[in-house]
C-alpha cells in the first residue's frame, strides 16, 4: 500500500501532463471545427507545402545526425582510449554547452553568422571571402549539429567505455588487427549507443522549429515550423494536432527501431 | 628437461615510479605447466602480461624461440592468453567465439567447422556452438575462453587466474581438465595464481613471487618441502617458521632444546630459521620428548584436527589425526628429515607474510 502512496505523484504528473494532452492532440488531429470525425488534417500533409517541409526536414535531421555520429564516434574512441581523469574533463567540455540555454545557444550563433556577424568580421579582417550561410539550410545543420552533438557523444562513449579492455585484448591476443578489432568488436559491441544516440539527435532535430526559425530565416519551413505556425498564427489547432500526429508516427518508427536494437537498454545516457 | 622456449632476461618494470618487477630472470621449457605464485601485487600478472604482450618492459628481453618479441604486438605472437574474467565476445555465439582467431588468419570454413568441432569436444562442450557466451555458467564461459584460444594451436598458452571467479567444487573439476588439457595437447601452460594449492595440483614447475622478485623456482614436492626462505614456508601452506640456532652440523637448537636434523652446510652458531609444517609435529608423551607444550586451542578440520601447543614461548600449529585435549601437556617430537633449515631473511620480501594479511 506504502509503495502505490508513492507512484501517486508521478501517475497524476504523467495523467495532467502526457496522457491528457496526448489525448487532446489526438482529438483535435481526428475532428474538425464542429468536433465531427475526420481524417482532413491528417491527410493534409499530402499538401505540397506540408509534404516540402516534411522531406526537408528528414533530410536536414538526416544530415545532422550523420555528421553527429561522424563527429562523435571518433571522439568517444579517443576518449575511452585515454587516462580516466583525462576524459572526464573533455567530457564536460562537451557537455557544459547544455548548461547554457538552448535558445541563447542559438541565439548565439545567429550573431556568429550574420552577414555582418562576429565570424565575418574576422574574415573580412583577414581579407577572407565572407560566410554567407545565415538563413540557409547549412545554417540549420550547423545548429542542429551544435545543440545535438552532446546526446550523440554520450551515448557512444558510455556504450564504449563499458566494452571490456580484456574483450579487446582478448581479440589482440587472437591475432586480429586494429582495424579488423574495430569492425568485428567495438562497433558491434558499440551498436546500442550508437543507436540510442541516433534516436536522441534524430528525434529533436525533426521536431525542432526554433533552430530553423533563428538559423534558416522566415523563408526556409521545417515541419516543426508549420506546426508552430498552425498553432500560434494560424490557431487552426486541428490541422496542428494532425500534422503532430503524422510527425509522431516517424518519430514512433524511430524509437521502435531503437528498441529493437537496443534490446537491453545498454546505450543509455545514464 | 625439455627444450627451452621462453626466456626473460632481466625483466624491469614499474608503473608510475613503482617498481613491479625488478631484473626478473626465467625460463620456460616445452611442454611445462609453469604457476607464476604469489600474493596480489607480486608482479605475477605484470609477468604474464609481459610475455603476452600486453605490457612492454622497462629493461630487460623476452626471448621465444631464440627470438627477441620484447615489442612485438599481441597479435603477432604464437601464444593465446585465457582471461580472468574470460573476456568472451558476447555479441558473438560460440562457434563464432571459438572460430574468431582462426578468422582472422583467413582459414577455409572446412577448417574452421572441423577445429570449432574439435575444441568444443575438448572441453566437454559438444553441441553448444549456437549458443551465446551470456547464456552459459562461469565454468562453462571459461572452458570456452580456453577453447577459444587452443584452436590457434599456440605454443604457449597464458592462463591468468582463470579459475578466480569459480566455486571451488568447479575450481578443482577445472584443475584436473586443465592438466588433462596440458598433456593431450602437449602445449606450454603459463599459469598465473594466488591460491597455493592451485599451483601445487596442476604444476611441473612453481614460480614463488613475492614484491617484483622470485623467491623460489622448483617442482611443488621441492617448494613444499624445502622452501628456501620463510616467505616461501609461509606462502605455500601452514607452517610453524621458529628463529633458532645452527648449534652445527645435522644439530639445530629450537627454542633452547637441541633437535637432530639432516642438513649441513650452515656453519656453527649462526642463527637460522627453521621450518616445520604442522603434519610433521608429532605430539607424544611429555616424558617422551625434551619440549613440552600445553595445548590451547583446537578446532577440527574433517581430514584431522588443527591443534595450537604453547611451547618455550612458541605457539606451535600441529595437524594431528589424534585429538589432544585443551591444557593437556604435551610432548613435541619432530623427525630430522622434515626439520627445514633456512637462512634468516636478507630482505623484506623474503619475510613471511603477516598473519593479519
Amino acid at each position: 500500500m506504502n509503495k502505490k502512496m508513492l507512484s501517486l505523484p508521478y501517475l497524476f504528473w504523467s495523467i495532467a501532463f502526457i496522457l491528457i494532452p496526448l489525448g487532446m492532440i489526438f482529438f483535435y488531429g481526428f475532428t474538425d471545427k464542429t468536433g465531427a470525425f475526420t481524417l482532413e488534417n491528417i491527410l493534409a500533409i499530402s499538401q505540397a507545402e506540408h509534404m516540402k517541409a516534411l522531406w526537408l526536414s528528414i533530410l536536414l535531421s538526416l544530415i545532422s545526425t550523420i555528421i553527429c555520429l561522424a563527429l562523435a564516434y571518433p571522439l568517444g574512441l579517443i576518449l575511452t582510449s585515454m587516462e580516466v581523469n583525462q576524459n572526464g574533463f573533455i567530457i564536460v567540455l562537451f557537455i557544459l554547452p547544455m548548461w547554457m540555454n538552448f535558445l541563447l545557444r542559438t541565439l548565439a550563433w545567429q550573431t556568429l553568422l550574420e552577414k555582418t556577424g562576429v565570424i565575418n568580421g574576422i574574415l573580412s579582417f583577414l581579407h577572407l571571402p565572407s560566410l554567407n550561410i545565415i538563413n540557409t539550410p547549412y545554417a540549420i545543420v550547423l545548429g542542429m549539429v551544435y545543440n545535438f552533438l552532446p546526446f550523440m557523444v554520450l551515448p557512444i562513449y558510455n556504450s564504449l567505455a563499458k566494452i571490456d579492455r580484456n574483450v579487446i585484448n582478448a581479440a589482440k591476443d587472437l591475432g586480429a588487427g586494429n582495424l579488423y578489432i574495430l569492425k568485428r568488436i567495438i562497433l558491434p559491441l558499440s551498436f546500442p549507443g550508437i543507436v540510442s544516440g541516433i534516436t536522441m539527435v534524430f528525434v529533436p532535430a525533426l521536431t525542432t522549429f526554433v533552430i530553423s526559425t533563428l538559423l534558416g530565416g522566415s523563408k526556409i519551413l521545417l515541419i516543426g515550423n508549420v506546426i508552430e505556425q498552425e498553432f500560434t498564427q494560424a490557431s487552426n489547432w486541428y490541422l496542428g494536432s494532425g500534422l503532430s500526429i503524422v510527425l509522431m508516427v516517424f518519430i514512433i518508427i524511430n524509437m521502435v527501431l531503437s528498441a529493437i536494437f537496443d534490446k537491453d537498454g545498454e546505450g543509455g545516457l545514464l | 628437461m625439455n627444450k627451452e622456449l621462453i626466456n626473460l632476461n632481466h625483466i624491469s618494470k614499474s608503473f608510475d615510479g613503482q617498481m613491479v618487477l625488478d631484473a626478473l630472470c626465467l625460463s620456460i621449457h616445452e611442454n611445462e605447466f609453469l604457476t607464476l605464485l604469489g600474493p596480489s601485487g607480486c608482479g605475477k600478472t605484470t609477468t604474464l602480461r609481459i610475455i603476452g604482450g600486453f605490457e612492454t618492459p622497462d629493461k630487460g628481453q623476452v626471448i621465444f624461440d631464440n627470438q627477441d618479441i620484447t615489442t612485438l604486438p599481441p597479435n603477432k605472437r604464437q601464444l593465446n592468453t585465457v582471461f580472468q574474467k574470460y573476456a568472451l565476445f558476447t555479441h558473438m555465439s560460440i562457434a563464432e567465439n571459438i572460430a574468431f582467431g582462426l578468422r582472422v588468419k583467413n582459414k577455409s570454413n572446412a577448417y574452421i567447422q572441423d577445429k570449432i568441432k574439435y575444441a568444443l569436444k575438448l572441453v566437454n562442450l559438444d553441441g553448444y556452438e549456437n549458443r551465446k557466451p551470456d547464456s552459459l555458467s562461469g565454468g562453462q564461459q571459461q572452458r570456452i575462453a580456453i577453447a577459444r584460444a587452443i584452436v590457434n594451436e599456440p605454443k604457449v598458452l597464458l592462463l591468468d587466474e582463470p579459475l578466480g571467479a569459480l566455486d571451488l567444487k568447479l575450481r578443482q573439476d577445472m584443475q584436473y581438465e586443465l592438466i588433462r588439457l596440458k598433456n593431450e595437447l602437449g602445449i606450454t601452460f603459463i599459469y598465473v595464481t594466488h591460491d597455493q594449492e592451485e599451483a601445487l595440483t596442476m604444476s611441473d614447475t612453481i614460480v614463488v613471487m613475492n614484491q617484483g622478485y622470485i623467491q623460489q623456482i622448483g617442482t611443488p614436492e621441492t617448494i613444499y618441502n624445502e622452501p628456501e626462505n620463510a616467505f616461501v614456508a609461509d606462502f605455500i601452506g601452514d607452517s610453524n617458521i621458529i628463529s633458532s640456532i645452527m648449534v652445527r652440523d645435522k644439530l639445530v637448537e629450537i627454542l633452547g632444546v637441541k633437535f637432530d636434523c639432516v642438513d649441513t652446510g650452515f656453519g656453527e652458531g649462526r642463527p637460522v630459521d627453521v621450518v616445520i609444517r604442522p603434519e610433521d609435529v608429532e605430539l607424544v608423551k611429555p616424558e617422551e620428548s625434551g619440549l613440552n607444550g600445553i595445548v590451547t586451542d583446537i578446532i577440527f578440520k574433517g581430514v584431522h584436527y588443527e591443534m595450537c601447543v604453547m611451547a618455550n614461548g612458541f605457539e606451535w600449529i600441529v595437524h594431528s589425526t589424534k585429538m589432544s585435549p585443551v591444557n593437556s601437556t604435551v610432548g613435541i617430537k619432530v623427525d630430522p628429515f622434515n626439520i627445514q633449515i633456512m637462512n634468516k631473511p636478507e630482505s623484506e620480501d623474503e619475510e613471511a607474510v603477516k598473519t593479519d594479511e
